[in-house]
């Protein structure tokens, strides 16, 4: 089976080299950099883990693989956890992932728990992280060893799961979700297209031949749409509270001691969140709270300031955040929105997902899980410091950043081909997704069927050509039988039961 | 800025009609039974399902949600000058920059802009220089990208 060993074991001398590829003082001052980069734009109120992801791309363009990963894997560790910080002290979420425990929090500091509340979001945050970073690292090569054996029949019923579960996880109404999902496909088939080599929807622009550029996409939906909601928004000035804020960690023991399933509960539910596409930190965080309250013994305390669903979903977010890399490695298939950029990205530096990847650059991708365990790590002490410097970094105006962050979108977006096309694509992207968003449209399925629509399309295309056009091929190989029925299924059967019972109900009267 | 979903319903309706009879003038591929009209057309069958049902939607809640409705903050100018100069400014850069170079026109984004968000001209024109030249360093120095120098060329550094 190549260098991954059957049972998940790793040869010795890839891990070496996966090691020596970490600890470099180059990756390391690198991630040192993502670290406070991450924990400053999380601890905003109103800049997003996302939108800290979209920004670096542009840096990371001109990076190795290893840094660049690196670099992703910690601002976004940090920045999910800094955005505690604001909810806790603020009561207004730093980013979404803390926005299901940010009245819990800021209960907490009104009861003159403010260190408790942080020293747990933060103690919760790093194990969360490190249980993600473990499954990821057990479970990816594993399943990769499964799917090496997939051909395009099962990468195509895949792409329509993944995508398929996006719509169904997004919040709000499903026929929404399916536009959303629908307009990304759309996207995606701009350009020349795979089979016939003619371009589509270009209009003679030969800019837009080689379809639309990904990352300025991403600038767009991402950045420029969370500036412009900015300025619609009213933003007042935020009240920084005045105390100083004392040890963190002292009685952190016994609260963890005590909750010591709740951090293991919320690690597993948050990585398995993780793993479905299209299902980030911010569902896994409320998933978990919920659970969190229902599974107590004090279930009446909730809300009141009391720290058992703190630990709950403050442990589930960081964890689902390195859950969503699992089908983004093996499979190609992004978790949420964060890693749909990451595959981006992994597609430009000629590390493409998928399980060969494993075989042909294991140390590479053991890399990049050494990496995730080293930023989880670095987040204590890093986390610890944030805490310390909240105040001042909550007092730095947010209309000073704005037209800045715009500013580095505008060049990012530019950098990528050296064209102000890459500015347009980003303006009008950022527009849409301005306009979908404030009209519930969820903006997850849209990065996704961008992401996902060539590889769809791919597949669909080389398997009718090895079928010779006959749609039962897709049914023909075992495991792509399996995967066809689970698709229908998911497709068929909600609708079925519905009008089943619309139909019970009306007979009922 | 909420609308209606009927108008969306609508709009969507609408283009995936004109994919539809765009996608007619893709050739066929020679010997496949499905060519590249294949998927955009199978999105947009899909795209007018759902643009049917959102109009259905919308015109049977249409006594309770208005057609179009501009949130509080179109009524304050104000937020509604610095929301249309995020357009403005990008598109004006793509116009202008090549001629007049990255330096001096993001300087004046980035000073407008700022003096829309309220922050006092001195403070202004110190961020927006410093910012210019922090970015313009960093991307021009480290990571190699030509940004244009336009009237500045003959000093470039």
């Amino acid at each position: 089976m190549g260098p991954v060993a059957a049972g998940g074991l790793v040869a010795m001398d890839i891990l070496l080299t996966a090691f020596s590829l970490v600890f470099t003082p180059y990756v390391l001052l690198v991630m040192l950099g993502a670290a406070i980069f991450g924990l400053f734009v999380g601890s905003i109120p109103g800049l997003t883990a996302t939108m800290a992801t979209a920004l670096l791309i542009p840096i990371t363009f001109f990076m190795d693989p290893v840094p660049a990963i690196a670099a992703i894997v910690t601002t976004v560790a940090m920045a999910i956890f800094a955005g505690d910080i604001p909810g806790c002290l603020l009561r207004i979420p730093g980013t979404p992932a803390s926005a299901a425990y940010a009245d819990e929090a800021y209960a907490m500091t009104a009861k003159g728990q403010a260190e408790k509340a942080l020293g747990t979001s933060l103690v919760c945050a790093v194990i969360g992280g490190l249980i993600g970073s473990l499954v990821l690292a057990t479970t990816a090569p594993l399943l990769a060893e499964f799917a090496i054996q997939f051909s395009s029949f099962e990468y195509f019923w895949l792409a329509c799961l993944g995508l398929s579960c996006a719509v169904m996880i997004s919040s709000g109404s499903m026929i929404k979700g399916l536009v959303s999902l629908l307009l990304g496909l759309f996207i995606s088939t701009i350009g020349i297209d795979i089979t016939a080599g003619y371009p589509r929807f270009t209009f003679g622009n030969v800019e837009l031949m080689g379809g639309i550029s990904f990352i300025p996409a991403m600038i767009g939906m991402f950045a420029v749409s969370e500036v412009l909601r900015y300025i619609a928004s009213n933003h007042e000035k935020l009240a920084v509270p005045q105390q100083s804020i004392g040890n963190v960690f002292r009685g952190l023991g016994p609260v963890l001691g005590r909750y010591k399933i709740n951090l293991l509960r919320g690690g597993v539910i948050g990585t398995a969140i993780g793993i479905l596409p299209g299902a980030g930190a911010d569902i896994a965080a409320w998933v978990a709270y919920a659970l969190s309250k229902k599974f107590s013994r004090e279930p009446e305390k909730f809300g009141t300031g009391h720290v058992e669903g703190l630990v709950d979903s403050g442990c589930a977010n960081n964890a689902g955040l390195n859950g969503a890399w699992v089908p983004a490695i093996v499979f190609g298939i992004p978790g949420d929105s964060i890693t749909a950029i990451v595959i981006g990205v992994l597609y430009m530096k000629g590390m493409n997902p998928g399980p060969t990847v494993f075989l042909n650059q294991p140390e590479l991708i053991y890399a990049v899980f050494v990496a995730f365990f080293v930023a989880n790590l670095a987040l204590l002490p890093l986390g610890f410091m944030a805490i310390k410097l909240a105040r001042q970094v909550l007092r730095i105006p947010q209309p000073v950043l704005m037209p800045m962050i715009l500013l580095f979108c505008l060049v990012g977006a530019f950098a990528i081909n050296n064209t102000v096309f890459g500015i347009t694509v980003m303006l009008v992207l950022g527009l849409l997704a301005y306009v979908m968003e404030e009209n519930g449209f969820p903006i997850a399925p849209t990065i996704l069927g961008i992401v996902l629509g060539t590889m769809l399309e791919d597949n669909f295309m080389s398997s009718m050509i090895k079928a010779d056009g006959d749609l039962l091929g897709f049914f023909s190989r075992p495991i792509a039988l399996v995967l066809g029925v689970v698709t229908l299924t998911v497709w068929f059967l909600p609708p079925v039961i519905r009008a089943v019972r619309a139909g019970r109900s009306g007979n009922g009267g | 800025m909420r609308v209606n979903d009927a108008v969306f319903g609508i709009i969507l309706l609408l283009f995936s009609l004109a994919v539809i009879l765009y996608s007619q003038s893709f050739p066929a591929t020679h010997g496949q039974s499905y060519g590249p009209d294949l998927f955009p057309v199978l999105i947009a069958l899909g795209l007018s399902l759902c643009g049917l049902a959102l109009t259905l939607r919308g015109w049977m809640s249409r006594a309770s949600v208005p057609w179009i409705e501009f949130g509080a903050w179109a009524q304050d100018r104000g937020k509604v000058i610095t929301f249309a100069l995020v357009p403005v400014g990008l598109i004006s850069y793509v116009l202008v920059a090549d001629f007049l170079g990255f330096i001096p026109t993001a300087l004046l984004f980035l000073f407008v802009l700022l003096r829309r968000f309220a922050v006092a001209p001195a403070k202004a024109l110190v961020i927006a220089f410093t910012a210019t030249l922090v970015i313009h360093t960093i991307f021009v120095r480290f990571l190699l990208v030509p940004l244009p120098w336009g009237l500045l060329q003959p000093v470039a550094w």
